[in-house]
């Protein structure tokens, strides 16, 4: 049994209605055996000081409300240990957002690219009785993409996200994005090149994998992106 | 003023490839042509020009230059649509690099083409 012990945390705090500018706040907490979690901490945390914002709701890493930047790398705060971090335990809002609140970001322009590439089958064949059947091969090739949570780990962790947000898709965009093309029940797969086919939406990536090193559901939108590149090519070459 | 969500500018592709094959094509003369400066008999002028004066070199130096050219293009665009904001501004440093890559072109024409 572990004995009790004392994280320190070092917390950006910004709330726009009282301070003129961000600043970090310095601030220890004791954790209870039972805390595993960096979220179980943070929880302990509002008891202390209530006027710490964060966003958290399902504490199993299925929501992807609690992401937050953790030791300078984006993450889930109920999927990672507390206590395999380095303190003091430095946590600032997800990069590139506008900030409503201390760890809380407006995730308007991050939905605003999902939605931008249809993120739903379009199929304008008349419905059959039962469901769109999938050959077993088909559904193998949606595997490491229709899990994603939607947290904007990735996508805030992407500096032509950061450069860009009103205009490049982004990592999260791009996998769904791919999850839609490579479905076989989709019809608009043509429609959805065509809508990519942008030297912003889709060229601003330059493979440097970020997104693939911080996704706490372990996906990989670069291959994602490789294979949207990939179908671009076959289709103009 | 009413802005709408516009995409498609319909181009990127061929930039992207392009970008890739312009880099093979770069790394293939490399080795082509360290492999060659390293057989020169002398480290003299005459010798150094001469291995650019055969057909073989003075074809694959133009290709070279121009893959090296085209690459630099996109790259150079890319980094001007992250950083320059002003449309007006980004157009014309577009063009003025589109020129200068143009006349840097015609210059290497003529220095090969006068060994």
């Amino acid at each position: 049994m572990s004995t009790k012990r004392t994280v320190q945390f070092k917390i950006y705090r910004y709330d726009p209605d009282r301070d003129d500018k961000p600043y970090m706040q310095d601030i220890s907490v004791d954790l209870e055996p039972s805390d595993k979690k960096l979220l179980d901490a943070l929880v302990r945390l509002k008891v202390k000081d209530d006027s710490t914002s964060f966003r958290r709701s399902c504490r199993e890493g299925v929501c992807g409300s609690d992401a937050m930047n953790i030791n300078g790398k984006n993450g889930l705060a109920c999927l990672t240990e507390v206590d395999d971090l380095k303190q003091p335990i430095v946590l600032r809002p997800l990069p590139g957002l506008p900030v409503i609140r201390d760890l809380i970001v407006d995730m308007t322009q991050f939905f605003k690219q999902y939605h931008s590439i249809k993120p739903y089958l379009v199929n304008n064949d008349p419905a059959p009785e039962r469901e769109r059947l999938q050959s077993p091969e088909d559904r193998e090739e949606l595997n490491g993409l229709y899990e994603c949570i939607l947290c904007a780990c990735c996508s805030t962790s992407c500096p032509s996200f950061w450069w860009n947000p009103d205009k490049f898709v982004g990592p999260a965009g791009l996998l769904a994005a791919y999850r839609f093309i490579a479905d076989t029940r989709d019809q608009e797969a043509s429609e959805r090149l065509d809508n990519l086919e942008d030297p912003y939406r889709l060229f601003r990536c330059h493979t440097i994998m970020n997104c693939v090193d911080v996704c706490p559901k372990s996906l990989n939108p670069t291959r994602a992106i490789g294979k949207i590149k990939d179908m671009m090519v076959r289709r103009a070459v | 003023m009413v802005k709408p969500h516009i995409v498609g500018a319909h181009y990127g592709l061929r930039d992207w490839l392009g970008q890739r094959v312009t880099a093979v094509l770069m790394a293939l003369y490399t080795v082509i042509f360290a492999f060659n400066a390293l057989m020169l008999p002398e480290m003299s002028y005459e010798a150094w020009s001469g291995m650019f004066g055969g057909g073989f070199m003075q074809f694959a130096t133009f290709l070279f230059f121009m893959s090296l050219f085209y690459h630099a293009w996109v790259g150079v665009r890319d980094i001007f649509m992250d950083y320059i904001k002003p449309v007006g501004v980004r157009l014309a440093l577009h063009v003025i690099v589109l020129f200068l890559l143009i006349g840097y072109a015609g210059w290497v024409a003529r220095i090969l083409w006068r060994l």
